[in-house]
Order: C-alpha cells, then structure tokens, then sequence
C-alpha cells in the first residue's frame, strides 16, 4: 500500500478558502521529500466545482465528499464525514489550514479516530524516515519539532502563510476527481448555527493607510494611548492596535489588527508595546517596513521586524514624536 | 446550571524563559500565572451562576504550584476546585490531558464544561474540543456569549477577520472561551479568606492512570526561532534613537 498525504481544503458556503493553496504547497512539500502519494478532498454539499479547481493541481486524485448535512458548517457532521471517508481511505497524514473552522472539528475528529492532530504548524521536516513538524510554543517564543505516533492518521494543521499559495504546483493534466456520498444520520449533527454576521459597519478603513501606529499592552493604561495618537498624528498616520487593547475599550473594535480584526499592508507599521503573537503577525506582516519598540529584547516582534529598538516606549516615543515634527518642518 | 472551568498555570507573559539542558522544555523556575482565556471563562462561569443560580467548580491539572490559580478562582467566588496534582501533567498530550479530566470528573454531573481557547504555553486549542468528544457532548469554539435559552443555549461563536455567528445547541456541552468575552472581576478580601474554606478534591495521577495512554506526540526539540528577516537594531539614549529613527523613516522607508 502507497502511503497517503491527503489535503482537506476548505469551502464556505461554496467558496474554496484560499488558503487551502498553502496547504496544497505543503503537501506537494512533504510528497516530494517523502515519495508518499498527494491526494485532496473537498467536503460540503454541491462542492463539484471546488473538486474540479483543485483537480487542476500537481495532486493524484480529488475527492469530493457529499452530504446535504454538510451545510451548513458543524462540526459533528464534517468530523463525522470525515471519519467515515478515512475509514475507507485511511492517509497517513491530513493536512488542513489552521483556520477557525478546522480547529473547532479536527480535535474532535482525531480523537473519534483514536489519534492525534499536531495544530498550528510552520514547517515540516522529513529527517532519516521520521516527519517532523515545527510549530510555535509559548506565543512564538520557542518553536518545537515534533514527531507523532499511533497508528495515524495523523492530523497537522498549518499557520497561515507558513507556505506559499504561489508556489502550489500545476499538474500536467486535470486529476481524476470522484464524488464520495457519505450518509450523515439524523441527530448527528446537534448544533444548529444561525447566519454568519459582522458585528458593526467599519468606520475605518485601515486597509488604506499608508501609515500604521499600533499600540499594544505595552502602553498600560488607557490615557496612555494619547500619546501614541500624538506619534500618529505627528506622521500622518492612522491610530490600531492588538486586540487586548480593543477588548478593553481604549480603541474601537475596528482599528484591531489581526486574524480576528483587519488585515493592512501599510508602507510603515510601527508597534508599540505589542510582543508579536502569531493572531497579531498575521494582520499586519505584509506591511514594507516595520518597526518594533519593545523593551523585551526576546519579543517575537522583533523577528519580523525591519527595524527594532529595545528600550522603554515611554521613553523614545515624546523625542520620536519631537523629531518626525522637525523633518517635516 | 452546574459548571466545570478547566484552568491552567503558564509562565508570566513578561518571565523570560529559558530552555533546560535537554534542549526539550523550558526551565520551570519562572513565575506562573493563570492562562489568560482561562480566566475569562472563570467569569463567565460565574455570571452564569449569578444569572441562573448553579455551582461553579473549577479544575487544574499541574503539580503542586498550580493550585494558586485554584485558590484565586475560590476566592473570585468558584464553589469547589479539583486538583488533578502531579507534575507529569504538565507533559501530557492534549488527548491525555483530556482523558484524565474526564477520568477526575466521570462522578460528577455537569450541564456545562468551559475552557480557554488555548494555552498560552503549548497552544495546541484542542484539550476542550477532545474533552467533549470522550464525554459525547456537542461542542463550540471561540465563544464570545452564552445565553439560556428554551432548547439548552444559544452562543456566539468568533470568527475571523471580525465575523460572528450565533449557534443554538442542546446542554450538556463543551465550550471554549475566547478572551475579551466579559471583564475580569477582582478577588475580594472576604473571598480570598473563603476561599480557605471550600473543598478542593486532590487527584492523583494513579486514579486517572487507566484512563492515560503513551502521548501520540512528542517535542523533540524546542529551541528558539530562526530569523527570517534582516533587522537593525538602533541603539543609544532615547533622543539618539529618536533621531536615527527619523533618518530612516526619511531616507530608507521615505514615509516622511
Ligand atoms: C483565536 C485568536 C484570535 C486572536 N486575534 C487577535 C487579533 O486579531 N489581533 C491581536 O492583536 N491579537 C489577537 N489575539 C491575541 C494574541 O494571541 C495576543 O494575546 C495579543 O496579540 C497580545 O497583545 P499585545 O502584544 O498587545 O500584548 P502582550 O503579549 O501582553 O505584549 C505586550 C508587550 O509590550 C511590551 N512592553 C511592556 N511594557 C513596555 C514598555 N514600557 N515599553 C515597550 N514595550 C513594553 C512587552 O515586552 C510585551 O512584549 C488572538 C488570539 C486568539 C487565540
């Protein structure tokens, strides 16, 4: 038997997410290094044409799993599903995108097949025989390598943008697709969810700033964030920052940055006091240039960021904002 | 509504940490505090018993340290704390770590069981959803509210880049708290001197052991990450920094 990598993309409401593209990359990764079959799958009801979209992919076979429950989203009808098909067709390793939907199921999953799922992986390693995945610990402190056992399949999800949806490769004719029906029995799926909804109009737009000045938790108390208004003002930039903060009330919810806030690419984004957890990287990573202001010389921040100064915020912020005044004239 | 909160102790945000000699873990001689999310779902715990009246029991599985984030959920006004205290917890799985607390709780009859999200330490955002699968309990993730309603609850479930969704579902079931659901109450000084009064029930690795497997995985090796990118650190006093700052701002990034 060929040792099966299967990738799930992932659809809402009929729509591919593409971010499965990074996943397809990571998986023609790991079959180039490890010789195992790449295989996809998509699942939903009335996905065809997604099968048909990733049927276009250097992969060996689609599948198209089908049940009318499967929309909408839950998670007792896609583990289920999933479940059912794997049993059929078991993989060595699932690999799926690390995204709000795959974690509320794939633990679930995993564990209704008696394995394991290694969440929120950067990269993969194939060392003598053994597949490694590295994947973040303490908020991006350290990275692990880590290795599974078990009889598998082994689940790994992977951090968005760990591999790049441009590099996925083009296969040299359209992969066999086969539609796979799965029987959902009435009262597996208990939860009922209800329309999705965004919470309020935007009153920003940050995807258009040019210039970024986002606080973090570095900047302690609320009356604080006036000075980085100041910073902000003093640039011509736009005021955001990390979610603890707009959890708190300093700042509205809509200048968050971050997977579950907006996502910018400014010329310039300069952090205040934010350590850089991977929720918060992803909002803002495509920015040009980046600076870090942090007084933790160790903060994950300062990986991405273009320039750094370790140093207290309060202490460079009042002759930063001195010094933009004069250049500008 | 009778409810479980599973806590847990992780470094300080601010501890530096350092990795010990086999390169595998951390050095456990930092300071801890309670994982941030885990704190909020404590709240909630607690305004749901407010509202409808109930019990609020909460659990930590960690050596003996970590009975500090039991003590302070007493004294915030939890009823009772289980302690599942050995310092092996600390390197389970998170099957296994799911499977002990469904083995420490298997006499007890909850309508709700809420976690964290996450751990700020292994992070793996899985020990509620598993624990819910091994109980046969529906579940949801990343919750921002929980209403009572006719048929069990009604939730509202994050999702990204600033979308919701409200989700009915039947109780007994598992819930993951995100953080920012509610604000954080502090312990009062009456609390904390009950809080020396209630119960904690200790468990020890041999009870649940039966119920504990080999970890389907393993850190071989943690270490600290690679630079991808080229960065230049400024140093000097503050209006130095300042200074060159600006000059880059000018002449390199030409934002000014
Ligand atoms: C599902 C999920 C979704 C999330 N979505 C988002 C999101 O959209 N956006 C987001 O931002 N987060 C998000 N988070 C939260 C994220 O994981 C982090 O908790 C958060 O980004 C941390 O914010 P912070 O950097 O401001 O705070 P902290 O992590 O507490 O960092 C504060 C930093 O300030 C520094 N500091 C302190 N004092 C000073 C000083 N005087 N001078 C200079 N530096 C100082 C410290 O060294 C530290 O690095 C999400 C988490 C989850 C689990």
């Amino acid at each position: 038997m060929t040792d099966i990598i299967l990738v799930v993309v992932e659809q809402r409401e009929g729509k591919l997410n593409r971010v499965s593209w990074e996943t397809i990359t990571a998986g023609q990764a790991i079959a180039a290094q490890t010789g195992w079959t790449l295989e996809a799958a998509v699942v939903g009801s009335g996905v065809g044409t997604i099968a048909g979209e990733v049927a276009a992919k250097k992969v060996a076979k689609v599948y198209d799993i089908e049940s009318a429950k499967l929309e909408p989203y839950t998670p007792d009808a896609f583990s289920h599903a999933l479940k059912e098909f794997l049993t059929k067709h078991p993989a060595k390793v699932v690999l799926m995108p690390h995204t709000y939907q795959v974690r509320d199921f794939v633990p679930k999953l995993a564990t209704s097949l008696h394995t394991t799922a290694v969440s929120d992986v950067i990269g993969c390693k194939y060392d003598g025989g053994k597949l490694l995945f590295t994947r973040q610990m303490f908020q991006g402190k350290f990275v692990a390598d880590v290795s599974f056992a078990g009889a598998g399949p082994c689940f790994v999800t992977f951090q968005n943008g760990s591999f790049r949806a441009d590099k996925v490769e083009a296969g040299a004719s359209a992969a066999p697709v086969e539609t796979v029906n799965v029987d959902v029995p009435d009262g597996v799926v208990r939860n009922k969810p209800q329309e999705v909804f965004k919470e309020a109009k935007q009153a920003v737009d940050l995807t258009q700033a040019e210039i970024i000045v986002s606080v973090g938790r570095g900047i302690k108390e609320q009356k604080n964030i006036e000075l980085a208004k100041q910073l902000a003002d003093a640039l011509g930039g736009e005021i955001a920052a990390s979610r603890p903060i707009c959890d708190n009330g300093w700042l509205p919810m809509d200048r968050q940055i971050g997977s579950s806030g907006q996502t910018v690419a400014p010329k310039l984004y300069l952090a205040l006091g934010i350590s850089g957890a991977i929720q918060h990287i992803v909002g803002m990573k495509g920015a040009k240039s980046i600076v870090a202001i942090n007084k933790d010389s160790e903060a994950p921040i300062f990986e991405i960021a273009d320039y750094a100064v370790v140093g207290n915020l309060f202490d460079i912020v009042p002759p930063l904002i001195e010094e933009v005044k004069k250049a500008k004239g | 509504m009778k409810i479980l909160v599973c806590m847990k102790q992780v470094p300080q945000k601010d501890a530096p940490l350092k990795l010990n000699e086999a390169g595998t873990w951390i050095r456990e001689d930092v300071s801890y505090e309670v994982n941030e999310p885990d704190a909020f779902a404590l709240e909630e715990a607690l305004r749901q018993k407010e509202k409808h009246t109930g019990e609020v029991v909460v659990l930590t599985a960690g050596p003996a340290r970590a009975q500090q984030v039991l003590r302070e959920a007493l004294a915030k006004g939890a009823d009772r704390a289980i302690h599942l205290e050995d310092a092996a917890f600390v390197g389970l799985d998170a099957y296994n770590t799911a499977r002990a607390i469904a083995a420490a709780i298997k006499d007890e009859k909850f309508d709700l069981i809420f976690t964290g999200l996450q751990s700020d330490d292994y992070g793996y955002a899985q020990t509620g959803v598993i624990l819910a699968q091994i109980q046969g309990w529906p579940h949801a993730t990343i919750i921002m509210q929980i209403e009572k309603n006719e048929g069990g609850i009604r939730v509202k479930r994050e999702l990204e880049a600033g979308f919701f969704q409200f989700v009915d579902m039947p109780l007994p079931a598992v819930l993951t708290i995100q953080s920012g659901i509610n604000k954080l109450r502090y312990a009062t000084l009456i609390g904390i001197k009950q809080a020396k009064t209630k119960p904690l029930r200790k468990v020890t690795m041999t009870e649940v052991q039966a119920a504990v497997g080999g970890n389907l995985q393993k850190i071989e090796k943690l270490y600290v990450p690679q630079k991808s990118k080229n960065t230049e650190f400024l140093e000097g006093p503050p209006a130095e920094v300042a200074k060159k700052l600006v000059e880059k701002l000018k002449n390199e990034v030409r934002v000014l």
